[in-house]
């Protein structure tokens, strides 16, 4: 039975992947709540199968076995109540900042609706100064915020951020994970936000869901009950870090 | 040889300028020299102060403008075909597999083919007059627009096809609005590429079977044998292929900053 109070059920979730003929074991058995609301951090070593995760919940890749169940139904192709957020800002070169964002928002939404949504998210991200830019004229920290405005303008439920400020040099990097908390503490839109980054994982999430590779499976969940912001050099959240790298070190 | 290009270099730079522009006249001084001092033929090599003469009085007697109209008016209408069709054709190619697994056959027998020897099969099929003109350069910058407007296509990035699946954007939308505008620089320069061929086709088809235009007055001032006018038509032919591709260049690069904020330093 699906949880209401759950956004995201994953059970027993397998994926496997065929090179040369011979199987590769990405995810074995896979097991994932996602309250609504919720902020959960998933890291892992390279190869531990967890960008695949975010794939699978999106339908960029099709599941082995096991199930996927978005608010309750299980995912058949991509869902508006979801959004992704990747590595790179993947923003459309020819377009303007406005464009960008209004580019998915669907057709049968008001034009006046649109310019709304479009103000209100470049605020949010603090680019309502460089609605008429291009891309190419924004810096790599400035790229993925319209992103993030371009995956939150569609009213998602939940948002996936894939390794998100992975190409980001660390201070961006930092501002950009304060960003994200200031904006989820304005809507509470559930986020699942996958790195490689144990300190941001600890940063921005209510739990680290830690996976494990060869093959692909959720190795342990550590809880984060510290309130927002936190102190990166807190006591609390050294000993959390601490808890995770025995888990890292132990292989 | 291999400098980054620190200000230091600016002196570099003009010195390199300076060669590119001296060596050619030097080239020329000795051609001069080369033909006034019988080293070469000036009947077969005149030289360059002569040819330029020509060139005046081609000019002013109107003669070379009326040809060369001549010459632009059928390079205008043959273009003009050859690209829609090219970009059309490509679109179709490189958006429909089916569409191109049937003509990717006939398209790698037909390319290779010079311009040049389908002129008498032209000529069979719609005599000699300006649509065999028109025929052969639109064949000729048919071509580079299709083989450019198909790799735009086919190379769309990947990625930016994941954000349109993700957002469930409609099939329509992404080709017009992601697949069509991320080909267009390469589309550009297959229109670019596609205009120098065109200029060379009118050319080869003028030599052949015409009584106007720039191609034409090379034939017949072999026919008269009239070398100055002969050397003064290939260099004009050069300058104008020069321009059209350094003009369209701009243009291109023009576009892009434009509509995309890059900008290329060169």
């Amino acid at each position: 039975m699906a949880n209401q109070e759950n956004i995201l059920e994953i059970r027993d979730l397998h994926k496997n992947f065929f090179i040369k003929g011979q199987k590769i074991e990405v995810l074995s058995g896979v097991n994932l709540n996602v309250k609504k609301g919720e902020l959960v951090a998933i890291v892992g070593a390279s190869g531990c199968g967890k960008s695949t995760l975010l794939k699978l919940i999106t339908t960029l890749e099709t599941i082995s076995s096991g199930e996927i169940l978005l608010d309750g139904e299980p995912v058949s192709g991509p869902s508006p109540k979801c959004s992704m957020i990747f590595q790179e800002a993947r923003l459309f070169p020819w377009l303007s900042v406005q464009q960008n964002i209004e580019f998915v928002i669907p057709d049968s939404i008001p034009k006046s609706e649109k310019k709304e949504l479009v103000e209100y998210y470049t605020r949010l991200v603090g680019l309502s100064e460089f609605t008429d830019a291009v891309p190419n004229q924004l810096s790599g920290g400035m790229q993925q915020r319209v992103s993030i405005a371009r995956a939150l303008a569609t009213r998602p439920q939940l948002l996936l951020l894939d390794e998100p400020f992975g190409a980001l040099d660390a201070f961006t990097r930092m501002t950009m994970q304060q960003e994200v908390l200031r904006i989820w503490e304005q809507d509470h839109t559930t986020m699942i936000i996958v790195t490689h980054d144990i300190d941001e994982a600890i940063f921005l999430s209510n739990r680290v869901v830690i996976m494990g590779k060869n093959p692909g499976v959720v190795r342990k969940i550590v809880p984060v009950e510290l309130p927002f912001p936190r102190g990166r050099t807190d006591q609390e959240f050294l000993e959390i870090r601490g808890e995770i790298m025995k888990e890292f070190l132990q292989t | 040889m291999f400098k980054l290009n620190s200000p230091k270099n600016t002196r570099y730079n003009q010195i390199l300028l300076a060669v590119a522009i001296l060596f050619p006249v030097l080239v020329l001084l000795l051609w001069q020299f080369a033909s006034t001092h019988g080293l070469v033929k000036a009947s077969l090599v005149p030289p360059p102060l002569t040819i330029a003469k020509t060139f005046l009085s081609y000019i002013e007697s109107g003669k070379l403008w009326k040809n060369l109209s001549v010459s632009f008016g059928r390079v205008a209408c043959g273009y003009l075909i050859g690209a829609v069709c090219g970009v059309a054709a490509g679109f179709l190619m490189g958006l429909f597999k089916p569409v191109n697994a049937a003509l990717s056959g006939i398209v790698s027998v037909l390319r290779p083919i010079p311009t040049i020897a389908l002129i008498p099969i032209v000529i069979l099929l719609v005599g000699i007059g300006f649509s065999s003109k028109v025929v052969i350069i639109a064949f000729g910058s048919f071509w580079p627009v299709l083989l450019n407007t198909i790799h735009g296509i086919q190379t769309v990035d990947n990625k930016l096809l994941e954000v349109a699946y993700t957002y469930r954007i409609p099939t329509m939308k992404t080709i017009f609005k992601i697949i069509v505008p991320s080909s267009i620089p390469a589309i550009l320069t297959g229109l670019r590429l596609g205009m120098s061929n065109a200029w060379m086709s009118v050319v080869a088809a003028e030599m052949i079977a015409s009584s106007t235009g720039i191609g034409y007055l090379i034939t017949l001032s072999r026919e008269t044998a009239n070398a100055r006018v002969m050397y003064m038509c290939v260099l004009v032919i050069g300058f104008i292929g020069l321009v059209i591709d350094k003009g369209l260049t701009r243009l291109e690069r023009y576009y892009l900053a434009k509509t995309r904020g890059i900008i290329e330093s060169r």
